[in-house]
């Protein structure tokens, strides 16, 4: 069987079907059907108004809301940050997922080859000027490379309010717990130190209100991609959610609405027959938007990933009566996701991952890491291990935000695809 | 054979029986019941399972010792075969490799599996999957102790806490349950105290560096000197024993004006001082160590040699404070201060130790160290105004190092600081 996938043989110019700044697919494929479908009428039209917003590198819309608001706009990095005490406090959190497929000029003066791109052209976006609206940037605990990006920053904008969040790794609420109560209270009197309002309770209720109300509709989207992928393909879900980093979440809130909607009442988005998988291990630099098509178009639906996690992070709703810094601190600890940036306690490796294969129904991982990713790569034979034991099949690929050519993953993903169509019908 | 040689070939022949006696023991755990705790270098926390009669036993040490016995090469290809990454660590794929090779030790005997995993994570995130893939290996408990970053380049009441609470509701909890006894805060005590007295011994050593010339090479020679205080031997009378003698010999090469020991003997004219950032490789260590000492360069000060602590700042192990002593010192670690903090370390090396210039010798895989290091390095020579110098290695993958590349790197930042020193060169 030659690789290619179930995208051959749609029809088509043999185009590769990218719009303008979403990198060439490199693979002379059609796009798959329904994609062009998928793409046209209003659920295109937020589609569109997400993928502007995710290109916008210069963050103009982060611009537009200081100068409408005169609020503080802040900075962060993947996966986590509790985003509701920014928003509590009057400031927009933006989270930053690095430079896609820019062009980096001095970013790559301050890493060396064998270092992952997403803080290269992160460095990039600061020097350019992209970044200077806003008023800090948090960098969270998931690899020593972010970390390090931390002090770098420090010394690079003197000027700006730098944290490192250090997320504790320690799960008790009264060790973990306490300290990382702590760290959320110690960034607000930050904040505040900067202008933002002083945290208060009731505000901070509200905001928990905002990032549930958000959080629902988003795991509402999950779940109808798990069930009907055709009707939420992974490449407008993904720009959509990215939209979610840069805008206010009551914005996002309500453009996930007419998201669903607009999906939902679209009739020419059909079943096709399509290998379902989980796609894993791109949860801090993010792949381009080339390479999900791609994936999509070599005959995967994709009906679970990592992509833009942080909206994921906390699985569930966070309580939103009683103490809310206790109520997010409990979040974090007890219904966060088994994550390869966490130190994972009790259950064994990859459990997670196999539990979501099989709530997604997926028939497949595609095991799918930034290249000199350590989180992924280094927890990645563990969890190929867990699926390897659960029976479900998986390839492999790395790829870097800036990739541009994807033939060989189109032909790797299309083999794989192939593959379990034909397995799948051989144990019918 | 003057006094001074029978001296040096005493530390060294101590340390020696040392590492043998400990591998020995270690490898004959399964019939005397000895109990011994994996962990790691950087906020090991040796003293603490000294006081529960535990055997430390550091991945590291074993993957840097597989790599200077050229065994790394076939331990990380035997890795690699079994899926791990390329873009990783070597010494998580080395000490991988070696497990499942026979998890044979640096002395030729097998060392035992684990009795307990303790996985202080300071300072490296790769520690925290490292020991998720020993846990895969080993069916033993594992009890993690998290040490909070400097971020803001201090260590807060908070962080403190932290660990405090964690070192008394986990770490001693775990350590009970694997070895059976009690904790003794009395016999943690006396550890710590003795591990204050090697420690001054330890400092006063690397501190003579200041003298001109230098009779220690910091770097080369460091990774010996620091070899029982960061491994299986703080807080014990082997180690205070140790250093007492090794500053001992060192006063004497000082007080007949020599200069450091080399791989072949006693170094000639110190023609450069140097300050290094980074770990050495280990795979061609020898050979890297003569590309210095042939061009007459000394390492005067290194931050290799504080991944296992910075006693140089001053921070010593205080047996009044046993559980907040040992929380600072694994704050403490190099690796586990921000940037700006390293930064100032090195400017302040630079000029304490009237170095010729920085060289930063970047390993591919330690993020922990290299993500940063050719800002760090720009803000050294911008703060210091004396060059710079960049290379890049790894440590125990014998691919990623090319002899003739580092060489000729090396011998241009050499002429670059002579160009300096003439007053050329327009820095």
């Amino acid at each position: 069987m030659t690789g290619g996938g179930r995208g051959h043989g749609r029809g088509g110019d043999g185009s590769c079907g990218c719009g303008p700044g979403e990198g060439g697919c490199g693979s002379a494929a059609p796009a798959a059907a329904g994609e062009a479908a998928a793409g046209a009428g209003a659920a295109g039209a937020v589609v569109a108004r997400c993928t502007a917003l995710m290109q916008d590198l210069r963050l103009g819309s982060v611009r537009a809301w200081k100068e409408r608001t005169g609020g503080l706009a802040v900075g962060y990095m993947p996966v986590y940050v509790p985003r509701e005490v920014l928003h509590a406090q009057g400031v927009l959190p933006v989270g930053i997922a690095g430079g896609g497929e820019m062009e980096i000029i001095r970013g790559d003066a301050y890493y060396q080859s064998y270092i992952c791109h997403i803080p290269r052209s992160t460095v990039e976006l600061g020097l350019d000027g992209s970044l200077d609206c806003l008023d800090g940037m948090l960098f969270p605990a998931i690899c020593d490379v972010i970390r390090n990006l931390s002090g770098m920053w420090k010394m690079l904008f003197p000027g700006k309010l730098v944290r490192y969040m250090d997320v504790p790794q320690d799960f008790d609420p009264s060790m973990g717990g306490v300290f990382w109560r702590h760290e959320i209270r110690s960034l607000a009197e930050d904040l505040a130190a900067r202008g933002a309002r002083p945290l208060e309770d009731g505000a901070l209720r509200d905001s928990i209100r905002a990032y549930n109300a958000n959080r629902r509709r988003i795991r509402d989207l999950m779940e109808l991609r798990r069930r009907e992928p055709w009707k939420v393909p992974t490449h407008e879900l993904y720009v959509v959610l990215r939209a979610g980093l840069v805008l206010p979440v009551e914005e996002h809130t309500a453009l996930l609405d007419e998201y669903r909607e607009a999906a939902l009442a679209d009739p020419d988005r059909r079943p096709l027959d399509q290998a379902r998988v989980v796609v894993t291990g791109s949860f801090c630099e993010q792949p381009p938007l080339g390479l999900i098509k791609t994936l999509e178009r070599a005959g995967c639906y994709i009906v679970d990933d990592d992509f833009v996690q942080v909206h994921r992070w906390l699985k569930g709703d966070v309580r939103e009566d009683g103490d809310p810094v206790e109520n997010l601190v409990r979040a974090f600890l007890e219904d966060s996701i088994a994550h390869p940036t966490r130190w994972i306690d009790r259950d064994r490796k990859g459990e997670e991952l196999v539990a979501r294969v099989r709530e997604s129904r997926a028939e497949g991982v595609l095991f799918c890491a930034a290249s000199f990713c350590d989180p992924a790569l280094l927890d990645q034979p563990m969890i190929v291990a867990a699926v390897e034991r659960a029976g479900i099949p998986w390839t492999g690929f790395k790829f870097s935000e800036n990739t541009g050519q994807f033939q060989v993953i189109r032909e790797q993903a299309g083999t794989f695809a192939d593959s379990i169509k034909l397995w799948t019908g051989a144990q019918a | 054979m003057s006094e001074a040689q029978v001296r040096k070939d005493r530390s060294q022949e101590r340390q020696k029986q040392m590492i043998a006696e400990h591998y020995r023991r270690l490898a004959r755990c399964g019939e005397t019941g000895e109990k011994n705790v994996y962990t790691y270098v950087p906020g090991n926390l040796t003293e603490l399972m000294r006081s529960f009669h535990a055997l430390p036993v550091l991945p590291e040490i074993n993957a840097l010792q597989s790599g200077m016995r050229g065994k790394s090469r076939d331990y990380i290809a035997a890795a690699e075969r079994d899926g791990h990454s390329e873009d990783v660590c070597t010494y998580v794929k080395c000490d991988i490799g070696m497990k499942r090779s026979g998890n044979v030790g640096p002395t030729g005997e097998r060392l035992p599996d684990p009795d307990l995993l303790l996985l202080s994570y300071t300072g490296c995130f790769t520690f925290l999957k490292w020991f998720e893939l020993l846990r895969e290996e080993y069916d033993c408990p594992v009890v993690m102790l998290h040490v909070p970053y400097q971020g803001d380049g201090v260590i807060t009441d908070a962080m403190r806490k932290y660990v405090v609470d964690q070192l008394r509701e986990k770490v001693i909890p775990a350590l009970e349950k694997a070895t059976g006894r009690a904790y003794d805060e009395d016999l943690l005590r006396e550890n710590l105290a003795r591990s204050a007295k090697a420690e001054d011994d330890l400092v006063w050593v690397l501190q003579s560096a200041r003298n001109r010339p230098s009779p220690i090479d910091a770097y080369f020679g460091g990774v010996y000197y620091i070899g029982p205080i960061f491994s299986a031997f703080r807080g014990t009378e082997d180690a205070v024993l140790y250093y007492r003698e090794l500053r001992e010999e060192i006063e004497e090469r000082l007080r007949l004006g020599k200069g450091p020991v080399t791989p072949d003997g006693d170094m000639g004219e110190e023609r450069f001082r140097v300050v290094v950032e980074g770990p050495p490789n280990w795979t061609s260590f020898r050979e890297f160590w003569k590309m210095f000492s042939d061009e007459g360069a000394v390492v005067v000060a290194s931050t290799y040699t504080k991944v296992g602590g910075t006693y140089d700042l001053g921070f010593r192990h205080d047996p009044s404070r046993p559980l907040e002593t040992l929380a600072e010192y694994c704050m403490g670690c190099y690796t586990n201060l921000n940037l700006p903090s390293r930064v100032d370390l090195l400017a302040r090396y630079v000029e304490e130790y009237a170095a010729d210039g920085l060289l930063v010798n970047s390993v591919k895989s330690c993020n922990s160290f290299s993500a940063g290091q050719l800002l760090m390095l720009r803000e050294v020579e911008k703060r210091t105004g004396k060059p710079a110098g960049f290379i890049e290695s790894d440590l125990v993958d014998p691919r990623y190092f090319s002899a003739a590349n580092i060489k000729n790197r090396l011998e241009s930042w050499f002429q670059m600081i002579e160009q300096k020193r003439s007053g050329g060169g327009g820095r």
